[in-house]
């Protein structure tokens, strides 16, 4: 991890794109300008954080803006971790995405896209990876109810008895 | 009809008849000739045995030559990081184990180092031994399963079931240590529920003996079959630049030559006390990734033994009273263990508000946990970055321009986990 002042040190070479640095618990995360993140992480990455580990969807609900990307950045040779942190509001979740620069955000891009509605502008191929092509809704947003599930199955059964007869 | 002239032929003799018999072009060296021209696409799995889960493999075909692979996955989508955020942090352990369910202690280590760091509670050295053990014989049963299946996928059936009979071995001494052989719940915030009991560690000891020797044979079996040797030597070789950048970790990384190993490189949990080595592989072909893991059996018990001989003696669990639920013979004398009790059963307990990333090496590569905490009970966010569902991106471009039959075996040796896949 970086310490406390490297991480003010990172943020001040990002210049405007760094909004907040957050030390906590030993774990040095900044907080960047949305419309910013390709660049950011190009400029991480030329700092020897090569390897995108994670990319994490969070939903502040009930703060605004409510929806996060977290990308967690690892540096092999120096065996050091920083995440950065974007926050988007529910009337333009959008985010350029860095499948381009990172081929493993792929997958992980779409599942935020999935579970919590974040758009990812020119990724290859933003579809739903979990849950069915025709679900409604983004089910890990924190206002998105537990339980109460209809059975797709069954409704479908009903459907193909009906044209049967 | 006149017996000089031939009789009409069947539609099977004239297909017969129109088949050429001189050798096909090599698919490889391009060029591809009128009849492998045309592209099939295949529908492989969701149930089939070769895709180790309900993994559903959309392949583009040009002859036996892979073109594409689509994974589409999702199939055994159970919501558990919907349903974590709905219980207190020590009832989230059983569910997140039930990810990756050839790896349970790895998940609950994951999300217990996570919500240690969030507390900044300490776990006591016989603990952290004794998570090393179990964490230990996890991934040698994890690598055995994997074996067993993978075998069973190039053709040699028999070495399942002796994989399988090690296996128990492990099993039984989850049994002995939890009470449960699968899903033991036995990793909690700030150690582990339970001391091991009597007689486990001679048990165990029994089984490191055997294991090595085990380990050995199947080796031997292997590393002589004809069959085997030609399906993994070679085939589908990823350089460790693109693995990296597809974001692969864990056996496949350093089957390609790149010895990224958290326990070394990262250590967690002690591991620093142990000293073990990490293979690595030369090419990074379907061969290296099985010498990998089964060179990683070896180690494991390495890592045992040495936990075992320098287990320390002390509490098993924190004392910290406000995480870990008091001992049962205080709650008959103390009111203040009771309402302790009380509190941690009912409520759970609080955590401060923050984010934090635990990763940990798990037996296939990386693997990560997210958690959010908003001061409550219970978690804001937990999510795991598993292993086997950013392994599987590198799927395609292992198999891409191989025969269908080599990707049978890529999808064997990429080991993935479709619990931990889908959550």
């Amino acid at each position: 991890m970086p310490d406390a002042t490297g991480l003010e040190l990172l943020a001040q070479e990002l210049g405007e794109a760094a909004l907040e640095t957050v030390y906590f618990r030993e774990q040095a995360t900044i907080v960047i300008d949305p419309a910013e993140v390709r660049a950011v992480l190009r400029s991480l990455r030329e700092a020897g954080y090569s390897f995108l580990a994670s990319v994490h969807g969070v939903d502040y609900y009930p703060e605004e803006p409510r929806l996060g990307v977290v990308y967690e950045l690892l540096d092999m040779s120096r065996v050091d971790r920083i995440a950065v942190k974007l926050r988007v509001g529910m009337d333009s979740p959008e985010v350029d995405s860095v499948t381009a620069e990172w081929p493993t955000a792929d997958h992980q891009e779409r599942e935020v896209f999935d579970m919590f509605g974040v758009v990812f502008r020119d990724h290859p191929d933003l579809r739903r990876i979990l849950m069915p092509e025709d679900y409604e809704g983004h089910p890990q947003r924190r206002d998105f109810p537990v339980g109460g599930e209809p059975v797709i199955f069954t409704r479908d059964a009903a459907e193909w008895l009906e044209a049967r007869e | 009809m006149s017996p000089t002239e031939n009789p009409p032929l069947s539609a099977y003799r004239r297909r017969e008849q129109s088949i050429t018999l001189s050798p096909l072009e090599d698919p490889h060296d391009g060029a591809p000739g009128e009849t492998s021209d045309e592209l099939l696409t295949l529908n492989f799995g969701p149930h089939h045995p070769a895709t180790h889960g309900v993994l559903r493999l959309l392949v583009t075909l040009q002859g036996e030559v892979v073109r594409d692979i689509k994974p589409i996955i999702g199939y055994v989508h159970t919501g558990i990081e919907k349903t974590a955020e709905d219980k207190a942090y020590w009832k989230v352990i059983p569910v997140v184990e039930r990810m990756d369910y050839l790896s349970y202690y790895f998940n609950a280590m994951a999300f217990c180092g996570a919500v240690e760091k969030l507390v900044e509670v300490e776990v006591p050295k016989r603990g952290q031994y004794l998570r090393v053990i179990h964490l230990e014989l996890n991934r040698i049963a994890s690598h055995l399963i994997w074996l067993g299946t993978s075998a069973l996928d190039l053709g040699a059936v028999s070495i399942f079931l002796y994989c399988l009979r090690e296996r128990e071995q492990i099993l039984d001494l989850f049994e002995m240590s939890s009470g449960q052989r699968m899903h033991t719940r036995y990793f909690q915030v700030g150690g582990v529920i339970e001391d091991i009991p009597a007689g486990f560690a001679s048990k165990l000891r029994e089984f490191l003996k055997v294991m090595p020797e085990r380990a050995d044979e199947y080796g031997a079996i292997l590393n002589s079959n004809e069959i085997v040797l030609q399906r993994l030597r070679g085939t589908c070789p990823l350089d460790a630049a693109t693995l990296l950048g597809l974001g692969v970790s864990g056996p496949l990384l350093r089957a390609a030559g790149n010895p990224w190993d958290l326990r070394k490189a990262d250590p967690y949990c002690s591991y620093e006390d142990f000293d073990f080595k990490i293979p690595v592989g030369t090419v990074g072909d379907n061969y290296d990734r099985f010498a990998v893991r089964l060179a990683e059996i070896y180690e494991s018990v390495k890592i045992i033994e040495q936990a075992l001989d320098g287990l320390p003696e002390g509490p098993h669990i924190t004392e910290d009273r406000k995480v870990a639920l008091p001992p049962r013979h205080e709650l008959a004398t103390s009111m203040e263990a009771l309402i302790h009790h009380f509190k941690l059963v009912t409520e759970g307990f609080r955590v401060p508000p923050g984010e934090v990333y635990n990763a940990i090496e798990s037996p296939r590569g990386e693997l990560g946990c997210f958690v959010r905490s908003d001061g409550s009970s219970k978690p804001a966010r937990v999510h795991m970055r598993d292993p086997s569902f950013v392994n599987l991106q590198a799927l395609s471009h292992m198999a891409r321009g191989n025969y269908i039959a080599d990707m049978v075996a890529t999808v064997a040796m990429l080991d993935p986990i479709l619990g931990g896949i889908d959550r």
